[in-house]
């Protein structure tokens, strides 16, 4: 069900910059020097948020210039994501369980893998676009600018339209809280915004690590996909459906695992895959600060070799 | 390397904060080097340096118009790239406005305007006015100063019908003014233009080439600018700088240039009918094609005896003046010399 996230993003109108002549793509290869040159701090980060800002801003005001397309596109992403979950209600008319959860228990987990997954999606998904902005040299037009070059190109071509994904998830993360049977307890109210914000985090931080890939390869952001949309389709089902490898590279690897899985684990009350101790449920924020952190990092060193290699 | 001038200047450079006047752009020794990596066989890669840049050494100051310029691949760009700090130098040093460009990006940022002649740093999709906007916030432009500004280029480069135009409708030429109008709205105290006329019409040429002259002359912007059109150089330049295979080969005036380079312009002349070759004191006819001469004469000479000797005594219709391209220019540059 992946291929419906796929045609949801290249609709119509998102295409249009091809005219960017490509530029010489003079030389290849890895010249190395010490010495990384910016300061890292909280002066960077407000002046990566205001960037942001503006840029992003800059976009919405372009969009709602045309309010009917708006509408017309957000609910066409509404839709396109909608079918996702169709399909698995439909799977559902078949059988009871799927790997031991019910209904409204895999709903639960597609509506926060979908929700933190949309949030991301919404806020920085047109980082796949870096590979061709390398690839043309219009990268460099970015590193001109008083601006951190991480926030222009998260905010480049910001699309109000993907809030459509977010309420579609919103939708049936709401329908399984009423559907579910569960003892709400302090804790576990508690855990839900904070698994969302945390897989937002997560998730934000694959798309960065990703872009920052593509200043290695350029034609990485099908691999980049991979790992977006086909994370998020991967934690729409329960950990149980899926072979232990798996699960553990979802957890250790490329820890997935913490957007949603053990989260819901605690919520629902069912067994952590692995056998992962208790406060693993608890782990997300940390999780998702360290990736943040890593895919930080990734991006710094990419931008550096971009900045050593100019290609 | 030299030492670092803020160490050895005496307490009297208080006076100065960050570059002299003088040396407002200043390079030593300042190399690029690139590793190419190319597959020769299965598994199998060599691994060649590429000099882009080799022990450049120059300074341009503050309020002079410099042209730059060299065949493809000698390292304009590649130097424009270090100078606006997209590239970081392997070796050497190099300072803008006394910061060094590569270390403190986003601050030299303020202070420079860019324009690339063959990519735009407008927002593609947007109408014209938004990449406005968007530089007046971004690059913190006091609103009075921004209206100005804007007005100033509005007028001067012809935008007012194109501001409310998506930046991809427009034509080459009238994206080309909208770039450079992008690049001054912060008041940049330097330049770069690379290429700015490349692809352009005769009269968008000029109009460039006009703004660019005014903008110079009345603002003291220092203007570094990289082109294939000697014109711009003969119209803009007080002093050009030719790079080849990342050295410096030549800095000095554009008609020092032509005599360095021994070079020939051409003087073509159409006669009322077929004649045996002209003669004239200075010209040396190299070709016939019917009633059309074709006639060279030094560089750096003036054409307009010539052309009155022919009037006087011959049937002329018609005359142009042709002049040698920049790659013929050194091209001949190294044969008079003898080197590589």
């Amino acid at each position: 069900m992946a291929a419906g996230g796929h045609g949801e993003r290249s609709a119509p109108g998102e295409h249009a910059g091809g005219g960017e002549r490509a530029g010489s793509g003079e030389w290849a290869g890895g010249g190395e020097r010490a010495g990384s040159g910016e300061w890292a701090g909280t002066g960077r980060i407000a002046a990566g948020l205001r960037t942001y800002g503006l840029i992003a801003a800059m976009w919405t005001r372009s969009t709602m210039a045309y309010r009917a397309s708006f509408a017309l596109s957000t609910l066409t992403s509404f839709a396109a994501t909608f079918f996702d979950f169709v399909a698995i209600m439909l799977m559902f008319s078949r059988v009871r369980a799927l790997g031991g959860y019910a209904l409204p228990e895999v709903a639960f987990l597609y509506g926060l893998s979908a929700v933190s997954f949309g949030l991301a999606d919404l806020a920085i998904g047109s980082m796949e676009r870096l590979g061709r902005r390398v690839r043309d040299g219009t990268l460099d037009t970015l590193l001109v600018r008083p601006a951190p070059v991480l926030a222009q190109v998260a905010a480049d071509r910001f699309s109000p339209r993907r809030i459509g994904r977010v309420l579609q998830g919103a939708l049936v993360l709401g329908w399984a809280l009423a559907r579910l049977d569960v003892v709400w307890t302090a804790p576990k109210l508690l855990l839900m915004p904070v698994t969302v914000l945390s897989g937002f985090g997560i998730f934000c931080s694959v798309f960065v690590a990703g872009a920052a890939f593509q200043f290695v390869t350029q034609d990485a952001s099908e691999v980049q996909n991979a790992f977006t949309y086909g994370g998020t389709t991967l934690l729409q089902y329960p950990p149980t459906v899926f072979g232990k490898e798996l699960v553990r590279g979802v957890t250790f690897l490329l820890p997935l695992a913490f957007v949603n899985w053990l989260p819901a684990c605690y919520v629902l009350g069912r067994p952590y895959p692995l056998d992962l101790p208790g406060w693993t449920a608890f782990a997300s924020p940390l999780v998702a600060v360290a990736c943040c952190a890593l895919s930080g990092l990734a991006w710094r060193a990419g931008l550096h070799s971009y900045r050593s290699t100019g290609s | 390397m030299t030492g670092e001038p803020e160490a050895v200047a005496g307490p009297g450079a208080l006076a100065a904060p960050g570059a002299p006047e003088a040396d407002f752009i200043v390079l030593d020794r300042v190399e690029k080097v690139f590793e190419v990596r190319r597959k020769t066989g299965f598994l199998k890669r060599e691994r060649r340096e590429v000099r882009a840049v080799d022990a450049l050494s120059f300074s341009v100051a503050r309020g002079e118009m410099v042209g730059y310029i060299g065949p493809n691949g000698a390292g304009k760009s590649t130097t424009i790239k270090m100078l606006t700090g997209i590239l970081t130098p392997s070796g050497g040093r190099l300072r803008v406005a006394g910061t060094d460009p590569a270390r403190e990006r986003r601050r030299l940022a303020h202070r420079i305007g860019v324009v690339f002649g063959q990519r735009t740093t407008l927002w593609w999709d947007l109408p014209l006015i938004d990449s406005y906007r968007l530089a007046h916030r971004m690059y913190r432009v006091p609103d009075a100063r921004y209206r100005e500004n804007l007005e100033r280029c509005v007028e001067l480069l012809e935008l007012g019908d194109l501001l409310d135009v998506p930046v991809r409708q427009l034509s080459l030429g009238q994206r080309m003014r909208g770039d450079i109008a992008a690049a001054l709205l912060h008041d940049p105290e330097v330049l770069y233009l690379d290429e700015p006329t490349i692809g352009l019409d005769v009269i968008s040429k000029a109009k460039v080439r006009g703004f660019l002259k005014e903008l110079n002359a009345e603002r003291g912007t220092t203007v570094l600018l990289t082109t294939h059109d000697l014109q711009d150089i003969e119209q803009l330049c007080s002093r050009v700088m030719v790079i080849d295979h990342g050295r410096l080969v030549y800095d000095g005036a554009l008609t020092g240039l032509h005599e360095a380079a021994e070079g020939e312009r051409t003087l073509v002349v159409d006669l009322e009918r077929e004649l045996p070759p002209v003669e004239v004191p200075g010209g040396r006819v190299v070709r016939v094609e019917g009633p059309r001469q074709w006639l060279a004469f030094p560089a750096g000479r003036s054409a307009a005896p010539l052309v009155a000797h022919i009037a006087e005594r011959y049937p002329l219709v018609d005359l142009s003046v042709r002049e040698p391209d920049i790659e013929e220019v050194i091209a001949r540059m190294y044969a008079g010399r003898g080197v590589s």
